[in-house]
């Protein structure tokens, strides 16, 4: 009795821990896991409101962060988005969303490259970290 | 061993069979105790808070008033369209509600929108229908500010028009549930999935006291 409750126990414990590993992309490498985890918490802080936990939005008022194609096709505006807010009509995932986007001014390069690389790693099919160089270069560059 | 796992299996669900039965939900606020005379003899009797009457503009541009939730159990609550705070938080749980009783006539929904001045009846339509409101049993609605403030005191819900925070307008962000003689039964953090889950059980509990 007690042994088949010992390897019950191991057998599920490996379960767990092969099924945690999985969750997310886990090619990523140290400092973009890192980049990520910090990017999680300033994400709960200034975006999850609006965005959802799981990056799904809010019916049609507040757009899904999980259009994999419009975050990889924009990604060099989306450091613009996130510091100097949207205005207009954009298409995400085949929808139509027109909502004003508060800017966020008061984040700093980096912040925008923790949050940027926790959205597009975890919500997009990105496998790299956003650097801070990156976002200093797109913000130059905000349309 | 099974025996005695057995033992512990029965009396746990002895104790969940019984509990949802010996519920029932207190009515809050603070109660006056009254002396009054019937038939020639002095009774004391209680009287708790209740929402007063009211009538405000929906997002249809239709005036409606407490009459419109007679016999029905609601929840109510204050926001603004374009609150960049709590907000969608608020009523991305609400809408968890809205949705589990939608159909369901014994239960609505009223949001009291606390920006007077931009939420206009076309603003909390589109407003209303972008959230995926479809049906009247969800009501957003605006009035005066002395009568959407004054109100919202008796829902025991802070509101504040206020430039130093973000949005313009400062408001804590309770769901609150009210009963057919306009008791208040429930307050919950609308920001809180735990909150929403406890709204979601309790109106399925207070829903059991007009069955």
């Amino acid at each position: 009795m007690k042994l088949v409750c010992t390897l019950l126990i191991f057998g599920l414990m490996i379960i767990g821990f092969a099924q945690l590993s999985s969750c997310h992309n886990n090619n990523l490498n140290i400092q973009t896991a890192q980049y990520a985890v910090n990017g999680q918490k300033l994400y709960k802080i200034h975006c999850q409101n609006c965005h959802g936990a799981k990056g799904e939005g809010l019916g049609k008022l507040y757009p899904p962060l999980t259009d994999k194609n419009f975050l990889s096709k924009n990604r060099n505006q989306l450091a613009c988005i996130i510091k100097n807010g949207l205005k207009g009509e954009i298409v995400i995932n085949g929808e139509t969303f027109n909502q004003n986007m508060p800017a966020l001014s008061t984040l700093n390069d980096v912040d925008i490259a923790y949050i940027l690389t926790y959205v597009t790693t975890h919500f997009g099919d990105a496998d790299s970290t956003f650097s801070q160089d990156e976002v200093a270069q797109s913000l130059k560059d905000c349309k | 061993m099974i025996k005695n796992i057995l033992a512990v299996a029965t009396v746990s669900l002895a104790f969940l069979a019984c509990q949802p039965n010996s519920k029932k939900l207190p009515i809050i606020g603070d109660r006056e105790v009254v002396e009054k005379v019937v038939d020639g003899k002095t009774v004391i009797d209680t009287i708790y808070p209740a929402i007063p009457n009211f009538e405000f503009l929906n997002q249809d541009s239709v005036l409606i008033s407490d009459k419109n939730f007679e016999n029905k159990i609601y929840v109510a609550n204050f926001f603004f369209t374009h609150c960049p705070s709590i907000c969608p938080t608020m009523q991305r749980n609400l809408l968890k509600a809205y949705e589990k009783f939608k159909g369901n006539s014994g239960v609505a929904f009223l949001s009291h929108s606390i920006d007077f001045k931009h939420d206009q009846p076309h603003v909390l339509k589109s407003y209303a229908s972008k959230l995926g409101v479809d049906n009247d049993q969800w009501q957003f609605v605006t009035g005066s500010k002395a009568d959407i403030y004054g109100i919202s005191d008796k829902y025991l819900v802070f509101t504040k028009e206020d430039e130093n925070v973000a949005g313009g307008y400062d408001h804590s962000g309770y769901l609150v549930l009210i009963d057919h003689e306009k008791h208040i039964r429930g307050v919950y953090d609308g920001t809180s999935e735990e909150e929403t889950e406890k709204l979601l059980s309790d109106i399925d509990i207070l829903l059991a006291e007009y069955k």
